[in-house]
């Protein structure tokens, strides 16, 4: 084979398989999507996380906003110490709540953040005090059971 | 009795002896390529010849056999979330599927067959006819002027061939899903898009290709190098090859899913 065109196909190959890479990482992978290298750093504090992952998102207002960073239990008061990452294009007042939300019925979990109304933003290393735990599905049923059980005590006669 | 036993256990030691041997022969020969190596980037067309020996005569089994697996992906994917009511989520299926383990995998035993072992009898051919010592008689290094540019166009080649092998699944996927069967196309990307994750599922299947590349050309030419000089040896060499890089491919692929997907 001739060199030119030698030259020319391991172009093509070569041309091919970086586009092929560029595809991936842009339309199939989410590159282009929010990757918070650089934002700030808040904890917020959870009775249960229930399922939450690291890396999982949080929204705001359905908005990814940041990705939870760490996930570590506080040994003096046995609640869920959550980190996350906010992107530093979004500031929230300092009273914002925190909550853990499923996407879908059976969906991921991921930190869903409402804003407040205070004058000042939180900043790096802030804490979240008003958070709401996740939803454990064996409890709500559990406090279902009961609630009907005692409804049934108090005035089953009537009702069967 | 004891005679037997003792050469039952002669042979035991014979063969750990002769494995450790040939390992360690293994690791000197790829030292000698890589410390071999700088002419494959000075003179860069002899790198390009063996790109275009080992990836672009590579190109038509990878695009054609990707097509068809994301085919196939795609189609069971479908009949069986199909039943839970999310037949969209056959797009993230296909993706997460190709790119962190088919693509790479696939592709890597793919051109083991199709590369690998042409690099292998090529080499034992060379050996046997005594290219390689009539090289060294003209102060020309085999090593530096035939293996070392194998070994990097082998090593370039496959990442890009495992890209566009898991491009051309996904393209299958989509086209017996979206195309064919009539999938909404704004949720099977969008819900591909949201679990594929760049670092986390592209970026390490593409380090699971340079390593495959790496591993399935070392095996190639090391047992290239090292087939006895007949006829047979090499046609033994050739068979080798395949097999030692296909289960150096599937080790590899445990090894490293175990290290990168399932971290804490």
């Amino acid at each position: 084979m001739k060199r030119t065109t030698l030259d020319l196909w391991v172009g093509i190959f070569v041309t091919a398989g970086v586009v092929a890479l560029f595809i991936l990482a842009l339309k199939v992978g989410n590159a282009s999507n929010v990757s918070v290298s650089d934002g700030y750093r808040v904890v917020a504090e959870f009775d249960n996380i229930g399922g939450l992952k690291v890396r999982a998102p949080v929204k705001s207002a359905g908005v990814v906003v940041g990705r939870v960073e760490g996930i570590a239990l506080d040994t003096r008061s046995f609640r869920a110490n959550v980190t996350l990452r906010i992107d530093k294009h979004y500031p929230f007042p300092k009273d914002s709540s925190a909550s853990i939300l499923t996407a879908g019925l059976l969906g991921e979990q991921y930190v869903g953040m409402d804003g407040g109304g205070d004058e000042q933003n939180l900043k790096d290393g802030d804490r979240i005090k008003i958070t709401q735990s996740a939803i454990v599905l064996e409890k709500v049923i559990g406090q279902f059971l009961y609630g009907k059980a005692a409804e049934n005590n108090s005035g089953g006669t009537n009702k069967k | 009795m004891i005679d037997t036993l003792a050469s039952g256990i002669r042979l035991v030691g014979h063969r750990t002896v002769n494995a450790v041997w040939r390992l360690g022969a293994a690791t000197r020969f790829m030292g000698l390529v890589l410390s071999r190596s700088a002419m494959s980037f000075r003179r860069f067309q002899l790198t390009l010849d063996e790109i275009h020996f080992a990836g672009v005569l590579s190109m038509i089994i990878i695009i054609v056999s990707g097509l068809f697996v994301g085919l196939v992906l795609g189609l069971q994917g479908y009949e069986t979330l199909k039943r839970y009511g999310s037949a969209e989520a056959v797009g993230t299926l296909v993706a997460l599927a190709l790119v962190r383990e088919l693509g790479p995998v696939v592709a890597a035993l793919l051109f083991a067959s199709r590369a690998g072992s042409a690099m292998t009898a090529e080499i034992g051919i060379m050996k046997s006819t005594e290219q390689l010592s009539a090289m060294e008689m003209m102060a020309v290094d085999p090593f530096a002027r035939v293996l070392s540019p194998m070994f990097w166009g082998g090593f370039i080649s496959m990442p890009l061939l495992a890209a566009i092998f898991s491009v051309m699944g996904i393209f299958g996927g989509y086209l017996i899903t979206v195309v064919i069967i009539g999938v909404d196309s704004g949720a099977f990307w969008s819900q591909m898009q949201a679990s594929v994750d760049f670092r986390s599922d592209i970026l390490n299947g593409v380090i699971k290709s340079i390593v495959f590349g790496a591993a399935v050309t070392a095996i190639a030419l090391f047992e290239g190098y090292d087939a006895p000089p007949t006829a047979e040896g090499v046609s033994r060499a050739v068979t080798r090859t395949v097999v030692t890089s296909a289960l150096a491919v599937l080790a590899l692929d445990f090894v490293l899913t175990a290290f990168m997907f399932t971290g804490v």
